[in-house]
């Protein structure tokens, strides 16, 4: 215990400091964002980057937004990858689950239109054309910065 | 209306009832016996309650017994037991109507208002031979009805011999326990006994004879092996009035011969009961905390029930035996107002379980579910009844266990070492039943009742008739009014306390919203809180009711296929921690079986778990009395070699050892 | 005048419930590196729920619609009548130690009910999880409640809290340190935080009340949050006031509410901080270590009593 306790007075703060940001973020959703992120077939490649989004460097819940674990729960789809045939139906299930008013977040070229995996025998489509897409993220993959700008442009903070 | 004619009520409807129901046909059969059962019961309750208003009544008939009289004797604590019981059979009594319709077997019909009448004067008997004839009238009339349902399950016949056996060892208990009481007192009339003069020996060999006789009927760990087998069996209206009512005389004798015809005694023997009462509500609540089966459920509870009554009457005993009165009384008190409750709530969760039997077939909770759609007002009604069982506010069992917990707790200031020690114990047991009593029943009602049926029998089911809704809403009425005011029994609970020489003290609570306890600080108010958790809800729902309509939508299983009802937790699953956590009191017994394929052993066709938590006592205790008594009979059996001669020598011989025994003691 | 102690502690505890777990979660986000979001976002959060859809899950019934309100009501009674602010209520008849620990189970109930309503696996599972731990912390809240109410003769709260204020000295003694203790640990099994619980959890292996509330969703688990904070709040005030007395109002005057309410607020952050602090060096404990931890405390509460007997 008394080495964790050096430890973190060592390590100290690990967020950077926030970027500036402008925009008065969603209506319904101003300060708070409850995240559920959907995999419908991505490399895993957006994944690791939401992982850090979340982080403590980048530390995405400072600004409103939280990853939680039923779409119950959420008022933001965050969908990765490409829809593969499989996860079409779970995709539009979990639309389906989340209370409305919604938000879906396309993260990654992947899901914008499909990417390098585009006319791909397993592929059903992008996230557009399975559920109503609200925000797209370009990258592959997008970098952290660039998840949480545009959760910020949700969040408003 | 006086006492003597609502006995008379009791006795004639009951006659005629019985009567009617051999006369009638299959139809109108359950009418007749229901309606004179409730009949009964409502001169049952007339009688009480004039009991309890402070009227008192005595009647010899001399010779209607050979070698004895019958003597009637009515009290304010029998007035509370002939009420409690006629109460339970009013409701039991309209219930049956619905239940038992065209297809009620003749005995079990026109037995019902005879047990009943049977059990009604049993706290009315004014002398040994009265109450000993009385209780086995009682006794055997609920064998017959426990045997009623023989033709369709097997499981009944082996629920009477256990009964049949277990009810009659406690017989031959409270027998031995009066006859020896009488015979030292030289009189058999209570009011004999209460006058005797007997040494403290003789007394204490009285007390622990008739305790363990009452106690068995009163279902106390050890001799509790009958009660979870017989309850259930037994028909649902016979099922409420043996586990409401006929269980409570077994509190009836203790408080009784202990209390009243003994007055009192030294501190050991209200410890004994005090300890019996504290393991009796564990083991019961344990069982009933794992248990699938909802009548067996509902007998553990039981158990458990009478456990937490008698430890309130034994702690009550204690202190009146060490002269704190105040206490003392609290307690008792504590105990009779809890037997109301159990009374009351256990009927309607008998007759909840009844209407679920009867709509389903089934008593196994993990295949029941999804009534909460099916049968709402029954499920309602069994939500209000096992509220009340968890000790909940603002169900009524709530406040008994709450006085019992103040009677408890107080003990402490000025108490010596042996008090010390049972208190903090004492209040552990409460604490930790009342606490896997929620789990009981919060297994019972969300497993039973709620989420999606479990089968298709639970699919099918059908709301019971009007009849039963009916006779379960008086019930719940019942509760609700205890629950509410439960202040308003002090007069009646202080009239039943002067009954008990040793223990009367003035009224022990008293209030009208707010119940105070008098002597010790504290109060509580049901209403209250009822009131506050009302308005809280109101101002939550107003508050928060703008915005958008809700919406219904698939289970969520992460997007897969859809769940069914066979994912869903039974209560098998949801009784699985406590299992675990209480595996050295439960032990249960597991039993994988792997089948491998023909072809190749590393291939596993099916494997089959199954678990079953067996009743621990039973099984340590019962087979070596059984072995033992086995094996007596064997030797026995040799005397029977079928000669005339040797019965003739046989007979010869008892009657020498008789008379000498006569002889050398006179 | 004394109502007007009870509104303001109702109004008090509603506010700063939520703020309270936000509190919390910013030490610990402070405690791992993070920037944190701030004590005001569990509010920013609940805004938001307010003004979303409730869902029911198909074949759920009006138990799970009723459950949040009774959650929510039942902590709300007790945050009317536990003298957190101040001794003097009209509510006296519901102040007892007993009535509160059973309205807390009353809410435990009604949530757990919901969760097997939901007909899912981790409904059920939360379910019997919870009635497992609640049904093994009873005693020892009981016990140590026996052991406070035995100094002052009386399960009263109130009664407990102004005893506790006439003689400081008795704070020290042993059966309160070691009542303290043993509630300390109910407290923090009661609240569902770590090593019992993980409000932030939800593996399968670990969850329990989070397991419960999966299908709520907008309005509904805005109830639930809610409540679940309130709970909180009202348990780490009651641990306080029964162990620390100090600065409750013992009169319905403006100044003395005023110092309650300062002194209330004070340290029920300090003691979420600590919790919160103590929660950064602590991993959950297996499931059935659980009992074994709530045995302890149950022993700290035997020996609470005995203590309070045997060196009075």
């Amino acid at each position: 215990m008394r080495q964790l306790l050096k430890k973190i007075r060592s390590t100290g703060r690990v967020a950077e400091p926030a970027p500036e940001r402008a925009g008065d973020g969603d209506v319904v959703l101003r300060g708070s964002v409850q995240v559920r992120h959907v995999d419908a077939g991505s490399c895993n490649g957006c994944e690791i980057e939401i992982g850090s989004a979340f982080g403590p460097v980048y530390d995405g819940e400072r600004y409103g937004a939280r990853l939680v674990a039923s779409p119950r729960h959420a008022d933001v789809l965050l969908v990765t990858g490409p829809v593969t045939r499989n996860m079409a139906e779970p995709l539009r299930k979990a639309y389906d689950a989340t209370p409305a008013p919604k938000r879906v977040v396309a993260v990654g070229d992947c899901a914008r239109d499909c990417g390098v995996f585009k006319g791909g025998y397993g592929v059903e489509g992008a996230v557009g054309d399975v559920i109503p897409v609200d925000v797209v993220v370009r990258g592959c993959p997008p970098e952290p910065p660039e998840i949480i700008e545009a959760l910020r442009g949700l969040t408003g903070r | 209306m006086s006492i003597g004619w609502a006995l008379v009520g009791v006795l004639v409807i009951a006659g005629l009832g019985a009567l009617g129901a051999v006369a009638t046909g299959s139809r109108g059969r359950a009418l007749v016996a229901g309606v004179s059962t409730a009949g009964v019961g409502v001169f049952g309750v007339l009688a009480g309650v004039s009991a309890l208003g402070g009227e008192a009544f005595s009647k010899t008939i001399p010779q209607l017994l050979p070698l004895s009289e019958v003597t009637v004797t009515v009290d304010a604590l029998s007035g509370l037991f002939c009420a409690l019981i006629g109460g339970v059979a009013v409701i039991a009594g309209l219930y049956n109507i619905g239940y038992s319709d065209g297809h009620g077997s003749r005995t079990g019909q026109s037995l019902l208002p005879l047990f009943v009448a049977a059990m009604i004067l049993v706290p009315a008997a004014g002398n040994v031979t009265t109450f000993l004839v009385l209780w086995e009238v009682m006794a055997l009339v609920s064998l017959m009805l426990v045997l009623a349902e023989h033709r369709l399950r097997p499981s009944v016949r082996d629920a009477g011999v256990w009964y049949a056996a277990m009810t009659h060892a406690g017989l031959v208990a409270i027998l031995l326990g009066l006859v020896l009481f009488a015979s030292k007192a030289g009189g058999e009339s209570f009011t004999a006994l209460r006058d005797a003069d007997l040494s403290t020996t003789t007394r204490s060999v009285i007390f622990v004879l008739v305790f363990v006789g009452f106690g068995s009927k009163a279902g106390m760990v050890p001799l509790h092996v009958w009660l979870p087998r017989a309850h259930p069996e037994a028909p649902s209206p016979v099922s409420a009035l043996m586990s409401a009512a006929m269980v409570k005389l077994g509190l009836y004798g203790v408080l009784r011969v202990g209390l009243d015809l003994l007055g009192g005694g030294p501190r050991w023997w209200w410890l004994l009961v005090l300890v019996a009462g504290g393991v009796s509500a564990l083991f019961g609540v344990l069982q009933a905390s794992v248990a699938v089966d909802l009548k067996r459920l509902l007998g553990y509870s039981t158990t458990e029930n009478m456990g937490l009554i008698l430890l309130g009457v034994g702690a009550g005993g204690m202190f009146a035996a060490d002269g704190n009165r105040t206490l003392g009384s609290l307690l008792i008190a504590a105990g009779l107002l809890h037997a109301l409750n159990h009374a009351g709530f256990k009927t309607l969760l008998f007759l909840g379980a009844g209407s679920v039997l009867r709509a389903t077939g089934l008593r196994d909770l993990d295949r029941l579910g999804g009534l909460v759609s099916r049968m709402p007002a029954t499920t309602a009604l069994f939500g209000v009844g096992a509220l009340a069982a968890a000790a909940l506010p603002p169900g009524n069992g709530f406040v008994s266990e709450w006085l019992l917990l103040q009677g408890l707790i107080h003990g402490l200031p000025g108490a010596d070492a042996v008090v010390a020690v049972a208190m903090p114990l004492a209040v552990g047991v409460v604490a930790l039943t009342a606490g896997l009593g929620v789990a009981t029943f919060v297994k019972a009602f969300g497993t039973g009742f709620l989420a999606r049926p479990r089968s298709e029998e639970a699919a099918g089911a059908k709301e019971s008739p009007r009849t039963m809704r009916f006779a379960m809403l008086v019930a719940a009425a019942v509760c609700a009014g205890l629950a509410i005011s439960p202040a308003s029994l002090g007069p009646a609970l202080t009239r039943v306390l002067e009954a008990l020489p040793t223990v009367r003290d003035g009224s022990p609570l008293e209030g009208g919203v707010t119940l105070r306890l008098t002597g010790i600080a504290g109060s509580i108010s049901p209403v209250l809180i009822l009131a506050g958790l009302f308005v809280a809800g109101l101002l939550v729902v107003v508050l928060v009711r703008r915005g958008l309509p809700r919406r219904e939508s698939l289970v969520w299983g992460c997007g897969g296929t859809r769940l069914d009802p066979r994912m869903e937790y039974t209560a098998t699953s949801f009784a699985e921690p406590l299992t675990r956590v209480f595996d050295d009191v439960l032990r249960p017994e597991h039993d994988v079986d792997v089948t491998h394929h023909a072809e190749s052993q590393y291939l596993i066709e099916s494997v089959r778990y199954r678990q079953r938590v067996d009743d621990r006592v039973e099984a340590a205790l019962y087979p070596p009395v059984l072995a033992a008594g086995n094996k007596l009979g064997a030797v026995l059996s040799r005397l029977q070699n079928g000669s005339v001669h040797r019965y003739l020598a046989l007979g010869l011989g008892g009657l020498i050892v008789v008379l000498v025994v006569v002889g050398l003691t006179a | 005048m004394s109502t007007l102690g009870v509104v303001v502690q109702v109004v008090l505890l509603i506010v700063v419930a939520p703020y309270l777990v936000g509190v919390m979660r910013q030490v610990r986000a402070r405690l791992e590196g993070r920037a944190g979001a701030g004590a005001g976002q569990p509010w920013r959060d609940l805004r938001k729920l307010f003004r979303k859809e409730p869902m029911s899950p198909a074949g759920s019934s009006w138990v799970f619609v009723a459950a949040p309100a009774v959650l929510v009501a039942s902590t709300l009674v007790i945050a009317a009548v536990s003298p957190f602010v101040a001794t003097v209520s009209p509510l006296d008849g519901v102040a007892d130690l007993f009535a509160v620990v059973a309205l807390l189970l009353l809410g435990t109930v009604a949530l757990a009910l919901a969760g097997l309503d939901t007909g899912t696996a981790f409904g059920g599972m939360g379910a019997s999880r919870e009635m497992t731990v609640a049904a093994l912390a009873e005693p020892t809240i009981l016990l140590a409640g026996f052991a406070l109410s035995a100094r002052v003769g009386s399960t009263n709260l109130s009664a407990i809290v102004e005893r506790g204020q006439q003689s400081p000295g008795a704070v020290l003694s042993p059966a309160t340190l070691l009542a303290a203790v043993a509630l300390a640990v109910v407290v923090v099994a009661e609240a569902g935080r770590l090593p019992v619980d993980n409000p932030s959890t939800h593996l399968e292996l670990t969850m329990i009340h989070e397991a419960m509330v999966l299908e709520y969703a907008g309005r509904d688990l805005a109830l639930v949050e809610f409540a679940s904070a309130l709970r909180l709040t009202v348990l780490l005030g009651l641990w306080a006031n029964l162990f620390l007395p100090w600065g409750v109002a013992t009169t319905a005057s403006a100044p003395a509410l005023l110092l309650g309410v300062v002194a209330f607020v004070a340290k029920v952050a300090v003691l979420g901080a600590v919790l919160a602090a103590g929660e950064v060096f602590m991993a959950k404990l297996r499931l059935f270590r659980v009992p074994e931890l709530l045995a302890g405390s149950f022993l700290f509460g035997v020996l609470a009593v005995s203590s309070s007997f045997f060196l009075a």
